[in-house]
């Protein structure tokens, strides 16, 4: 469990976050979405300490994340995945490399071990044995996005953080994508948090959902609770298309 | 920012840079790899450059010291302390700055903007460390080799200018390029190797890690990294000079 208490973050004159708290439970796809701009990739960087906070803690299952020294931090991203927008994978290294990088690094297997469990986690996540020795820049945008969750889940973390998991990728891919990180989620029983605007991943696969706001938090509950909010700005973020509005009203006829 | 504010930020990505390594084996294949990268892959250039820097400075002395009072082999001495003196080991270091520099800014930057330097510290690897010190420990490592090459090729050069034009001739040249002998040059282009292999990798990574943005801004880095490498190689290069040369 991920509890973000009372964090603020300014860039010069410019406040992009303002107290927020969040509880980001274990087990669950905790969601956060809103507007472009609102402030979610900053929160998203302060979770991850990317970027120091400026007032609030962040604490990981009792642990003050945030006010940890880079020893201490570093120690705690051992347990930590991550999937980037654009996958950042490592464009040097081939996909099977990429898998085995944070097991090269961090375990102390031998490298029979290691390639056996990235190449677990790359069955895992579908990738076929022959896109193996292949680099990123020749696979799709649906396979990165599975190498990088595979990547991620090399070490078997505790917390796993999604960035936009679905940009540019096609409705069916996107499902895909979804789905693997609510099975992964549940599998290894780990706190899962997804930046998202795509209100298919977050009817999907969302546990709870936070709506952030000019940088608040402005509203928070489940996917039962999103289709019945009369909360002004979820209802213009949620419903501003024709099939959401739709949705919603045949969700609330029953 | 000011300079102050780079040389500050400069001072602690250095710093971070040779902090303990995660895994000693890791960095070391990385540093295996950068010498083959910098190195090798810098050779055919360095070696085309040193032929024709020798053959030209020959020309050029052969052309200037015509005057009967001057010996003969002047021309051989001239050009292989010339070679031994500025030309391996500087302008040798101000093509590589060129080479290498922007390769590792190029490189570096795309990282940043592509977010896999993000990427390295989430998973609690010291990225500096990873990328930066490989680099820097592989050129102080090949850079004196480059350089020493760079001064056998540049006096053989000098070499096929005067049979190829018999403006000196091939024994005058050869008892030139031997006569009077300091071995000292050798060492102070060696100690500038050293400090110009340091300057161009540490420079350029530095830009690479600031690189924010996209293509633009990644093309950029790559531009300031050799303009600021070339500026800073030549101050150090007068700097040396006064220290090492002048009794």
């Amino acid at each position: 469990m991920i509890t973000v208490e009372n964090i603020s973050k300014s860039f010069e004159t410019k406040d992009v976050l303002k107290n927020i708290n969040l509880d980001l439970k274990r087990g669950e796809v905790n969601m956060i979405i809103g507007k472009s701009g609102a402030g979610k990739s900053v929160l998203l960087k302060c979770l991850v300490g990317l970027f120091d906070v400026d007032k609030g803690r962040i604490l990981y299952d009792d642990r003050p994340f945030s006010e940890m020294g880079y020893q201490k931090k570093k120690e705690v991203r051992k347990e930590v995945g991550m999937l980037f927008q654009g996958s950042a994978l490592f464009d040097s290294k081939t996909v099977l490399e990429n898998v085995m990088f944070p097991l090269t690094i961090f375990s102390d297997k031998s490298p029979e071990e290691i390639k056996e469990r990235a190449l677990f986690c790359l069955r895992r996540v579908n990738i076929e044995e022959h896109a193996d020795h292949l680099f990123p820049a020749e696979i799709s945008g649906g396979m990165q996005k599975r190498v990088a969750i595979a990547r991620a889940i090399a070490l078997q973390p505790r917390y796993l953080f999604c960035d936009e998991p679905n940009s540019g990728l096609d409705p069916q891919t996107s499902i895909v994508i979804d789905n693997l990180i609510k099975e992964i989620t549940v599998e290894l029983d780990i706190t899962t948090i997804v930046i998202s605007h795509d209100m298919n991943s977050v009817m999907e696969i969302s546990d709870t959902i936070s709506f952030i706001h000019n940088g608040q938090k402005w509203w928070e509950g489940s996917r039962d609770d999103i289709m019945t909010t009369d909360n002004q700005e979820v209802v213009d973020f949620v419903y501003a298309s024709n099939f959401m509005k739709t949705l919603r009203e045949n969700f609330n006829k029953g | 920012m000011s300079i102050f504010t780079h040389l500050g930020k400069y001072y602690i990505l250095m710093a971070q840079a040779f902090a303990k390594p995660d895994k000693f084996k890791v960095v070391w294949k990385r540093v295996i790899d950068e010498m083959e990268a910098i190195g090798i892959g810098s050779i055919p250039i360095v070696a085309i450059l040193s032929v024709f820097m020798g053959a030209v400075t020959l020309l050029q002395m052969a052309y200037n010291f015509s005057n009967p009072l001057v010996p003969d082999y002047t021309e051989g001495l001239a050009t292989r302390d010339t070679m031994i003196l500025e030309f391996a080991p500087t302008i040798i270091s101000l093509i590589l700055a060129g080479k290498v520099g922007s390769s590792i800014a190029g490189n570096l930057g795309t990282m940043k903007v592509t977010e896999q330097i993000d990427a390295l510290e989430i998973m609690g690897v010291n990225p500096q460390s990873y990328l930066i010190m490989p680099k820097v420990v592989a050129a102080l490592f090949v850079f004196p080799f480059i350089v020493v090459i760079a001064i056998f090729l540049g006096t053989f050069g000098g070499y096929v200018a005067s049979l190829l034009t018999g403006v000196v001739s091939v024994e005058k040249y050869v008892f030139g390029i031997q006569y009077d002998f300091e071995p000292f040059y050798v060492t102070y282009a060696l100690i500038k190797a050293e400090f110009f292999a340091l300057i161009i990798t540490s420079v350029a990574s530095y830009q690479g890690f600031i690189t924010s943005g996209g293509a633009k801004e990644v093309g950029d880095s790559g531009t300031r990294a050799v303009v600021y490498s070339c500026i800073i190689i030549l101050l150090f290069d007068l700097i040396l000079t006064q220290l090492l040369l002048t009794v």
